[in-house]
């Protein structure tokens, strides 16, 4: 798990809640906390690899990736959140110079 | 306390809950015209035009089914809502009373019972509202212009301390369209008797979103029933404690859920619903001057339904004529059935018969009143009823 | 967080994210883009409904939460009525909505929830002139029951209730144009809108914000699962969608029609184009192509004209 991602501390704080007694539940069907804790990137067969040396910075593909899992690091370049990507590919289709291909993934 | 000092009004059922609802400063109303329940919107909408009103959202939908659905964004909002149907547009909400309860919304509404269709009737008949039983809602159900007045003020106290919804259930036309004195509580004491609400949840906590209703998986959702049903039990306490405190500041008491009276000599007792319970109350006081030993007892509340109340009542009298008008197909009057089941468990089980009674509004009188006490008194001495179930009115 | 500064203002469109990762849409979902625009768009001081649709799950199941927004789960046909309620209450307890600084009220509806059983919520929404936006994310199907047929699903297309078959062949009605049904209230802002192009919708959605009174946004939403589609093709069938003038964006602001994509000025490309991506469409013959591109080329010409007329 890396801070370096769209959701720094609060990807950190997330928790998975699992509640164990009644006492424990709210009196209404409210949320208590966010997907964050959530990793989705177990459904991944593709993994997108970037190559910064195609990389124009163009943020094409942060714009469109549905998670979001797509970060921008501080040297501008772009990072992926593996713990979320889930391979959809949209990223690698829709990069402009081909920076990001789909490789299958080693489990 | 400011002194208490009535505004003695002559109103129709439909307009005292409309000066019930205002007196309770409800924020949005959502509602849809149904015979016989239009009076109340109309009576809104007119106490907004004339500038009587302040901070009241009306919200002239397009159905009943949104006008719930309307009333329940409104509560989760955090707004005190309130809306009126009947019958049909009762049913056609059925799906939204389930959520409502479910959300936790303590949303109030007033239903005119009134028949369902086909054939069309827009008579009185309490079927359209046992009807909704299950949807997790509280039911009051009303005896006269004055309850419906203080129905509506008392359960949004109830209601909001819970946080379950609550109907108030008056009769077609025998209330809602009928003139009476109706006591209204000056503005003052009202907003003494009911704060601003304090709602559960918002969704106006910007820094701290929520989601209300997502789905739930069977290891969550059971818990959730759970709570409803418990909210349910506490409002038991807690409609006996308004209840009481209504009574104590405006001399009208409430803390019976079942209304009761000579019970401790009575060989057996009437019990019923709503107006027609005005009727048997009458009824009760001349046939005993005959020498009946009769009593009644008046299910104000049918959901929750007041159990305690009537194991004690079973164990004092020899037989209950248990008045329906209402009816479940395929099984018998359903305050019958309920009181039936509850009694299960009693220790001292009273001879009990069904009188269906007054459906799609056949009038019931004082004398009909006569009539079933005299064929009571066979029963209670043969020990049985001769048939459980008696369509007392039917042309034979 | 994420981004640094000196990306930020590259950016084509918000850099905030209110829209978390970790939840369950499908992989390529449309959907789920859409609704991490809206969040960019309106930000943390929106109240949402969402009635039952993918989106019920997408928004996470209890107890968790995908919006960093308030959010109030409603039933299928309610979005219209409930967004009403919403409004009304913020009105009611001071609050103001609407406008640069004002709560949103934002309705977000599948194609199923709005052009069918939702339709007639959806039109006293309007008709009340609520202050709040109301957003049909178009997958042109049922999927979170299981991809069947709704009023918004195309001619030829296949569904699991317009499937293949001797007697029957897949959906024989065209596409049902809610958009129209929504002008026809004279509603004061309404517009169509891509996954594809982004910067225009949110531009859509801003401009929903200042216009007071209700507004409308169609939004193509590309269902990988239920259009048997490749997941990373996603945003490229919904350009092509528009390319093809199958789904054209465009405006209606006070009365006036403003079309935003394709060009007016070239011929569109053919609807094959568009069709070409999707397993959804593979069952057409070459006369059932020619009958869509019939009626998308009818369609078309009417909004140009509408948009020369009405301009
Ligand atoms: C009254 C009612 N009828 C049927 C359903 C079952 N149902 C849930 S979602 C859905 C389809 C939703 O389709 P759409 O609105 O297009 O959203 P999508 O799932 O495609 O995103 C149906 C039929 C329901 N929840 N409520
Ligand atoms: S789309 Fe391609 S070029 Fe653009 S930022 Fe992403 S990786 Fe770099
Ligand atoms: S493959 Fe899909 S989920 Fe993964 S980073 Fe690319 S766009 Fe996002
Ligand atoms: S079925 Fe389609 S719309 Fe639903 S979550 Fe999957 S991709 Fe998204
Ligand atoms: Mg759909």
């Amino acid at each position: 798990m890396s801070l370096n991602t769209l959701f720094g501390e609060k990807k950190e704080a997330a928790v998975k809640i699992s509640l164990e007694s009644i006492g424990e539940y709210p009196e209404a069907p409210i949320s208590l906390g966010t997907t964050l804790s959530n990793f989705t990137g177990d459904w991944r067969t593709f993994i997108p690899v970037v190559d910064d040396n195609k990389c124009v910075k163009c943020y094409i593909c942060w714009k469109f990736c549905p998670e979001p899992a797509i970060y921008i690091r501080e040297d501008g370049y772009v990072g992926i959140d593996y713990d979320y990507c889930k391979g959809c590919g949209i990223c690698a289709n829709e990069c402009p110079t081909d920076a990001i291909t789909m490789e299958k993934e080693e489990k | 306390m400011t002194e208490y000092k009535p505004i003695r009004k002559v109103v129709s059922g439909n307009y005292a809950a409309a000066y019930a609802a205002k007196h309770a400063r409800v924020q949005v109303v959502a509602a849809y015209p149904i015979t016989p329940q239009t009076s109340i919107i109309e009576k809104i909408a007119e106490f907004i035009a004339n500038g009587e009103v302040e901070n009241l959202q009306y919200v002239p939908v397009e159905s009943e089914h949104s006008a719930m659905a309307a009333c329940i964004g409104a509560s989760a909002t955090g707004a005190r809502a309130f809306t009126a149907t009947s019958a049909q547009g009762l049913a056609l909400m059925h799906e939204m009373l389930h959520w409502a309860a479910g959300a936790r919304l303590p949303i109030v509404m007033v239903d005119v019972n009134r028949a369902m269709a086909p054939p069309w009737s827009v008579w009185d008949d309490q079927t359209d509202s046992l009807a909704q039983r299950d949807t997790g809602w509280m039911q009051f159900y009303a005896e006269n212009n004055q309850e419906v007045y203080d129905g509506v003020i008392m359960a949004f106290k109830v209601a909001e301390t819970v946080n379950v919804p609550a109907m108030i259930v008056e009769s077609a036309f025998i209330l809602s369209h009928t003139y009476d004195v109706v006591e209204m509580i000056p503005q003052e004491l009202v907003d003494e008797f009911l704060p601003p609400r304090k709602p559960l949840y918002t969704l106006t906590d910007f820094d701290n979103p929520i989601s209300v209703g997502a789905l739930a998986t069977p290891n969550d959702y059971y818990e959730f029933r759970y709570k409803l049903a418990k909210a349910h039990e506490e409002a038991v306490k807690v409609i006996k404690d308004v209840g009481n405190e209504f009574g104590e500041m405006f001399g009208r008491d409430y803390s019976e859920m079942i209304e009761k009276e000579h019970i401790d000599d009575a060989d057996f007792v009437f019990m019923g619903m709503g107006s027609l319970m005005g009727t048997v109350k009458e009824a009760v006081e001349l046939l005993r001057k005959e020498g009946y030993k009769i009593g009644y007892a008046k299910v104000r509340w049918f959901r929750p339904f007041p159990k305690e109340e009537l194991r004690e009542i079973a164990s004092k009298v020899n037989g209950i004529a248990v008045l329906d008008r209402n009816f479940s197909f395929g099984q018998e009057g359903i305050l019958f059935n309920e009181a039936k089941g509850v009694l299960y468990s009693a220790k001292s089980k009273p001879v009990m018969k069904n009188y269906i009674v007054g459906l799609g509004g056949r009038d019931f009188t004082v004398d009909d009143v006569r009539k079933i006490a005299e064929d009571m008194k066979k029963v209670i001495e043969k020990g049985e009823p001769d048939v459980e179930v008696d369509w007392y009115h039917l042309k034979r | 967080m994420g981004i640094p500064e000196n990306v930020k203002k590259r950016l084509s469109i918000p850099a905030d994210e209110y829209f978390y990762a970790g939840h369950t849409a499908c992989q390529g979902c449309g959907a789920s883009l859409g609704l991490r625009y809206v969040l960019k768009a309106y930000g943390k001081k929106t109240i949402f409904t969402i009635p039952a649709c993918c989106s019920t799950i997408i928004a996470g199941a209890w107890p968790y939460n995908t919006l960093e927004a308030n959010l109030f789960h409603t039933a299928f046909e309610t979005t219209g009525a409930v967004m009403g309620g919403i409004e009304a209450a913020l009105k009611a307890m001071g609050y103001k909505v609407k406008g640069e600084d004002g709560v949103m009220v934002v309705g977000w509806a599948g194609d199923g929830g709005t052009a069918d059983i939702g339709l007639q919520a959806l039109s006293g929404f309007l008709e009340r002139g609520h202050d709040a936006v109301y957003i049909m994310y178009d997958n042109e199907a049922y999927m979170n029951t299981g991809i069947q047929r709704s009023g918004s699903t195309p001619y030829g297309a296949w569904t699991t209730n317009t499937p293949g078959g001797k007697k029957h062949f897949l959906e024989k009605r065209h596409k049902k144009k809610v958009i129209d049904i929504v002008i026809a209230h004279e509603v004061p802002y309404a517009a169509t809108a891509s996954i594809a192009f982004p910067e225009d919708f949110i531009r859509k959605l801003k401009k929903a914000r200042k216009i007071p009174g209700p507004s409308f946004i169609q939004l193509f939403s590309p269902c990988p699962t239920g259009w048997r589609s490749p997941t990373d093709k996603s945003i490229e069938i919904a350009r092509l969608a528009v390319q093809t003038a199958y789904f054209p964006l465009f405006e209606y602001e006070n009365g006036k029609y403003k079309i935003n994509m394709p060009s007016t000025k070239k011929e569109p490309k053919p609807i094959e184009e568009f069709l070409k991506y999707q397993g959804r469409f593979k069952y057409m013959m070459k006369e059932d192509i020619e009958i869509l591109q019939q009626w998308v080329n009818h369609e078309w010409e009417k909004l140009k004209k509408l948009a020369e007329v009405f301009g």
